[in-house]
Parts: C-alpha cells; sequence; structure tokens
C-alpha cells in the first residue's frame, strides 16, 4: 500500500459532495482525475482523512455554450478541450493549451477543474484562464459565489477556495471578434512541466490596428501583462513593437530557480515566448480579419 | 477503514474483490487477481508502464484507487491477443521488428497503440510519437516501436499483405 488510510466517499450529487465538504472540511480531499492528487498520496505528501471523488458525480462533466459564453463543468476532462468542436472554434486557445498538459493517458482522466484548482505554477490552464478572462463558480452547502480567475490563484498552489468549498464551474465569455490567439511553452521534452509558458489573445480591427491584447505568463501565479496590454491598444503589429512589448512584460518578472531552471532563465525564455505569443495571435486576427473581407 | 466490494470487468472476464480504498488499480490487478502482465514502473504517473485501457481510454492504472474502477470495462496486456496460440497484430510487428528489448514497457506501449489505432486506423509518424510519448522505454530508442505501430496499421488498411 503506498497511500495513507483513508475513508472513501463517492456522492451522486453536487449537493451530496457539497454536504460532504461541509462535514470534512480541511480534512477532506475533493478526488477529480487524480493525476496530480494520487501521486501525492502514492508518496505520502498529502495523507487525507478522506476522499470525496467527484467522478461518479452528475451533472459536473460539460461543455456547453450558454448566452455565448463557454461553460465547463469541472470535472471535464482535459481531453474533451481537445476533442471539442465548439472549443476548437471559438475558444481554440484552450485546445492549443490542452495538448501540451502531460500526455493523452494522463489527459483521459486529468480534470479541468482539478488542474485549476490544483494552481500548479508551470501548468497551462490557469494561464489560459486568466487570458481568457474566465469566472470561477464555487460553490459550498451554504452559497455559491463567482470569482475571476485572476483573483482564484492566489499564491503557489494556493487558490481562493475556502476549505468547505468546490469548483463547480468555469465560465469563460464569447471571443472578441476576429481575436487570434497563440499558446507559447518551453518544457524539456514535449508533455513534460513547464520551465515557461506564455497565452495571448489579440484582436486588430479593419484598419490593422490592435483593440484587443491579452498576454499572461507563467510564475508562482499566472502573471497578466496588463500594463503592455494596454500599450499595444491602438498601435499597428509589428516585429518592434511585440519585441518591445515582450521586453517590458518581462524585464521585473518574477521567477522562481529550481533544479529544472534558474531564475534568469526563467525570465528569458519569457521574454521570447511572449513576442512569439503576441505575434501569432496578431497574425492570426490579421488572416481572420482577410478571410471575411473577401 | 472498511472495505469495499469492487465488480468489473476485466478482457471480457466478471472479476469482483474486497478492496481497501487507498489501494491502487495496478496493485489490485497484479495482487489480487494475478494479472502481473500491468507493470509497475514509477508509480506516480510519468513512466506509463501500468497503462491499461478503462472503458477504451488508455490510463495511468497506478494513478487510479480500484475503489473507482467499480463498473468499469478493462482490457489488459492479457486481453490483448485473441487467444493463447496467436499474436494480436501489434504484438506480431513488435515480435517481427524488434520493437522491444527488455519488454518492460511493452504492455503499456501495445495498449496505448491499440487505442491509437481505433481513433486513428491510419497514423502518422508524429501521430505515433505524441501518442506513445506519455510511455518510456529506456532500452529502444523508441525506433523500432514506431516502425512495428506504423507497419501494424499499413498491414491492417492494405488488404492483401
Amino acid at each position: 500500500m503506498k497511500p495513507a488510510n483513508f475513508e472513501y466517499h463517492n456522492p451522486t450529487t453536487v449537493a451530496e459532495a457539497l454536504d460532504l465538504m461541509a462535514r470534512f472540511g480541511d480534512q477532506a480531499r475533493p478526488l477529480a482525475g487524480g493525476q496530480s492528487l494520487v501521486p501525492l498520496m502514492n508518496f505520502r505528501l498529502v495523507r487525507p482523512a478522506h476522499v470525496i471523488d467527484l467522478n461518479g458525480v452528475n451533472g459536473l462533466n460539460y461543455l456547453t455554450v450558454v448566452d455565448s459564453a463557454l461553460h465547463i463543468g469541472a470535472t471535464t476532462r482535459q481531453r474533451q478541450l481537445e476533442k471539442s468542436v465548439i472549443v476548437a472554434q471559438d475558444w481554440p486557445l484552450l485546445r492549443d493549451a490542452a495538448a501540451f498538459i502531460g500526455h493523452i493517458q494522463i489527459r483521459n482522466r486529468g480534470t479541468v477543474g482539478g488542474s485549476l484548482a490544483h494552481a500548479f505554477p508551470s501548468a497551462e490552464l490557469p494561464i489560459v484562464m486568466v487570458t481568457l478572462g474566465a469566472s470561477m463558480i464555487l460553490r459550498k452547502q451554504t452559497g455559491q459565489r463567482t470569482i475571476a480567475a485572476e483573483e482564484f490563484f492566489v499564491s503557489f498552489m494556493t487558490t481562493a477556495l475556502e476549505p468547505k468549498e468546490l469548483l463547480t464551474e468555469i465560465q469563460i465569455p464569447a471571443p472578441p471578434v476576429h481575436c487570434g490567439w497563440s499558446y507559447q511553452e518551453v518544457s524539456r521534452r514535449h508533455g513534460d512541466f513547464a520551465l515557461a509558458g506564455a497565452a495571448s489573445v489579440v484582436a486588430v480591427d479593419t484598419n490593422g490596428r490592435i483593440t484587443h491584447g491579452r498576454l499572461t505568463l507563467t510564475g508562482t501565479t499566472p502573471i497578466r501583462a496588463r500594463s503592455v496590454e494596454e500599450s499595444l491598444l491602438g498601435e499597428k503589429p509589428s516585429e518592434a513593437l511585440f519585441q518591445t512589448a515582450a521586453q517590458r512584460a518581462t524585464q521585473t518578472l518574477e521567477q522562481d530557480s529550481d533544479i529544472h531552471a534558474s531564475a534568469a532563465y526563467r525570465r528569458s525564455a519569457c521574454t521570447v515566448l511572449a513576442r512569439r505569443a503576441l505575434a501569432q495571435a496578431a497574425q492570426r486576427s490579421a488572416i481572420s480579419m482577410k478571410g471575411t473581407a473577401r | 477503514m472498511s472495505s469495499r466490494q469492487v465488480r468489473l470487468t476485466i478482457n471480457g472476464r466478471e472479476y469482483s474483490g474486497d478492496v481497501e480504498p487507498r489501494k491502487l488499480l495496478t496493485d489490485f490487478l497484479r495482487d489480487d487477481l494475478g494479472l502481473t502482465g500491468t507493470h509497475v514502473g514509477c508509480e506516480h504517473g510519468v513512466c506509463g508502464a501500468c497503462t491499461i485501457l478503462l472503458n477504451g481510454e488508455p490510463v495511468r492504472s497506478c494513478l487510479l484507487f480500484a475503489v473507482q474502477s467499480n463498473g468499469a470495462t478493462i482490457k489488459t496486456i492479457e486481453g490483448l491477443a485473441p487467444n493463447a496460440d496467436e499474436l494480436h497484430p501489434l504484438q506480431g510487428k513488435f515480435w517481427e521488428l524488434h520493437g522491444l528489448q527488455c519488454g518492460f514497457c511493452t504492455p503499456g506501449i501495445l495498449l496505448t497503440a491499440e487505442a491509437l489505432l481505433k481513433e486513428i486506423p491510419n497514423p502518422s509518424e508524429e501521430q505515433v510519437r505524441e501518442w506513445i510519448s506519455g510511455n518510456l522505454c529506456r532500452c529502444t530508442g523508441y525506433q523500432n516501436i514506431v516502425t512495428a505501430i506504423l507497419a501494424t496499421a499499413k498491414a491492417k488498411n492494405s488488404p492483401q499483405s
């Protein structure tokens, strides 16, 4: 036996799961895909007294469009992001980023909500959700609240979730008209943890000027380059513009050093990735614009 | 801690057993059911040696608790070949083209490849490499594994060969 003993609960409804969370609080861990929690349990780095398995809960696994926003149930598998036609159509950033999460065997089990609640610094989905302006729906027995992705990630592997709360849904607003997107990442091998990552959405208007720009970089928590985003508005895309923007976005970027890479390396990689992400997103937006002009 | 009863279908056969919730599916398969073809490598989801097909999809059996597999349909390496005297086409090509050396990673790779060819009957080399990227092999350098999977697809798609 590798994991320490625990009591297993398998609720079938969200209400039942919330009751269990209310009852056991910080003694409990919700189990979604288990691709991060179970390794930690196998090493006994995490030893919850109660495991609340969400895999049998009805009504937590879905991808639907409501008023042109994408609603994702928390236990939706990461692989579903890659296969979904609606995701590919309107939120391709999500599809592209999902392909970088571990491997197919991992994505078959790993869930969208699980990855976000785990909030690992090099994870793909957190920076994508910040870039897309997503909202998180957090529920507990006594109520529900909505929190912006940017406020959800608090510090290293720590989110705004309270002990008795569950992340049940992620809502992503409709994409800006004719926007382009880009997800960029550096890792030793494809599927490894990212050493650095960047996600971007850019939209240009009929005059070729930028009307919307988003750029988020990996860090202890996702780092949104807000001042750089603002500086892009009204500008015409060019290599020089994006080079300057990428440098500004990363010159004082806080990064961590570990055995995989130094903070300086990560910062330098972020500069390159930010430039590529902005350039590719702008280019895709321009192509989308031309497609309709024809 | 109270044990739980698990009933599931493995390789077309019904199995049941009592498990502690903390027992991993890999250990249940190997230690309780004697299906030792599923290998245990890293035990934390990195190496892919324990890959099985859960309801048709390749997953790490070391990252599932046995209790979670209640009601599931599983295929392990023991269920790949059609019978005791005949190899599965993938196994045949791995044998013919030296797609293995020590064989430790082979069960996981074969099951991943089986799922791949079901989803993409005619994969490109790039797709093969993407799919098996979650299975570590420390002997072969992957060259002959990729060749064997591509050759299986080719043989299947050309009737007279």
